[in-house]
């Protein structure tokens, strides 16, 4: 997709270090973060990191992928909900694929995504593994 | 506002088209949907296209359609909205009729999909997901709903098989339909068995990669009179909303709400309900997308939609017969067309041209497009004069 490093980097707080952005005026937590509070409307955020344990909301097999990830295939990713209520989409991995199951728990760990191929980037961040 | 009415109606070749390009394509719905209206020339043209760029590497398809319909140097502009383009080019169109800007208004749609190989189709299309926080982790379309069908299922009881029922019906619906990409009949047992895509999802439960393009053709209720070579049929409902980009941040994703709210905008529009309408075509996209939708409009309790499409009742012969063409399962999905191909099959029931697949005494009908995991939503009400 000619991912450039300044489109990486962008989003390295996020894939990271977890960070969101909580609503000062009423708490709700974004994640990403965003200039606007979907809840309240307000404009003023501070930076919280997000818990590493949550469950799966629901999950799916990935049996056909895009190029960048035919090597992985098979593959799990799924809806997951942390213990603070944010979610977040996520590859499920270290898991038998007959195995999942709603309400699991999983926790967040740093993993490689995919290789670099043709943008000349590696490409890192979140995945989560049952807890 | 003015009342508005669809005066003709077009397609292009549907399917694997080889021989024809992306500007081939709506050059040939175009002409056929002035052919049909009658009209000499047009006011303006509204053509929605999801991906010109990453399917043909061909973007200004405005201008471009414009262009090769030899009706430059009209106004001539590109909607998009993911696979609801060709439904936002049709509301597009609409508002400038019943605004009073344009007269006579040309609303299409076009994909050019088998330029490109598997691979590239499939990241195109995951486009319309959100890129950093769902492509960006390997999430594919399918793979969305397939969760979304996975949280249907437990939440519902949903069953596997009523997914397959839906693919059942729209083929059998389909078969009927000469201009469909895949006029043939599947069985439940094929569905159930056939290559797995995304768990829960199968091949046959996926709208296939099509070339095509729709086209129809827009005027004021009261100029009708004057474009008399078809039956004309009245817009009376229409209805547009939208909703968070990625599915991680919707309240409920076991439903689809931007399709209620534009159903409601469009519902209100008409003055009619769920019940008031005959048939519609809904934007199947995969099975458990017709299923949701069906919920969303209505047609059924919320988490019933699936014992709906069991019970027959949105078949052709059942209380609300839904997607009468054969749905993008059956009739194809060329992404940035379909919307306006639905109203091509609305147009074509309400004049009493749909053949074996007629839907008896149809007066008013239904049409619902999607983009992304319903991220967009349009809906319009057609009714016959």
């Amino acid at each position: 997709m000619g991912l450039t490093t300044a489109r990486y980097w962008r989003e390295v707080p996020q894939r990271y270090r977890m960070e969101a952005g909580e609503c000062t005026a009423c708490g709700e937590i974004h994640f990403p973060p965003r200039r606007i509070c979907m809840k309240c409307g307000k404009q003023k955020f501070e930076t919280v990191v997000l818990p590493d344990t949550g469950k799966v909301i629901t999950w799916t097999v990935i049996r056909v992928a895009p190029d960048e990830f035919t090597d992985l295939s098979p593959y799990a990713v799924c809806l997951v909900e942390l213990e603070n209520g944010v979610r977040l989409m996520s590859q499920l991995v270290d898991v038998d694929l007959d195995e999942i199951e709603m309400g699991l728990p999983v926790k967040i760990e740093f993993r490689r995504i995919r290789e670099d191929g043709a943008d000349g980037v590696l490409f890192y961040g979140y995945k989560v593994v049952p807890a | 506002m003015r009342d508005v009415a669809v005066i003709g109606v077009g397609l292009s070749a549907w399917g694997e088209v080889w021989k024809q390009s992306l500007r081939d394509l709506i050059t040939e719905a175009a002409v056929n949907a002035v052919d049909d209206a009658g009209v000499e020339k047009l006011d303006a043209m509204f053509i929605g296209c999801m991906s010109g760029g990453l399917f043909a590497g061909q973007e200004h398809i405005g201008a471009l359609a414009a262009d090769y319909l030899g009706m430059g140097p009209i106004p001539a502009t590109r909607t998009e909205s993911a696979c609801a383009s060709a439904g936002t080019a049709f509301r597009t169109g609409l508002m400038a009729v019943a605004s009073g800007y344009h007269d006579v208004v040309l609303a299409g749609g076009v994909e050019k999909m088998t330029d490109v190989d598997g691979g590239a189709t499939t990241r195109a299309l995951a486009a319309a997901a959100d890129q950093e926080y769902e492509a960006y982790h390997g999430v594919t379309f399918p793979g969305l709903y397939a969760m979304m069908a996975v949280a249907h299922m437990a939440k519902y009881g949903t069953t596997r098989e009523q997914l397959a029922m839906v693919a059942v019906k729209n083929h059998r619906n389909g078969a009927m339909n000469p201009h469909g990409q895949s006029p043939f009949e599947v069985t439940l047992e094929q569905v159930l068995t056939a290559t797995r895509v995304a768990d829960p999802l199968r091949i046959l439960d996926c709208s296939p990669v099509t070339d095509g393009a729709a086209a129809a053709i827009l005027c004021p209720l009261d100029m009708v009179s004057r474009f008399t070579k078809s039956q004309a049929i009245r817009v009376t409902g229409s209805g547009q909303a939208t909703d968070t980009i990625a599915l991680h941040q919707r309240k409920d994703i076991c439903a689809i709400e931007s399709a209620a709210l534009a159903a409601k905008v469009a519902y209100d529009m008409a003055g009619v309900g769920p019940g008031d309408i005959d048939f519609a075509e809904v934007h199947d996209c995969f099975t458990i997308a017709e299923i949701m939708v069906t919920e969303a409009l209505g047609f059924c309790e919320q988490g019933q939609g699936g014992k709906a499409v069991e019970a027959g009742e949105t078949a052709l012969d059942g209380r609300i017969p839904i997607n009468t063409s054969g749905g993008l399962k059956s009739k194809g999905h060329p992404v940035g067309a379909t919307g306006i191909a639905q109203i091509h099959e609305i147009v074509t029931q309400l004049r009493g041209n749909a053949g074996g697949r007629q839907v008896k005494d149809a007066k008013r009908g239904l049409a619902q497009n999607m983009g992304g995991t319903g991220a967009s939503s349009t809906v319009h009400i057609l009714e016959v004069i």
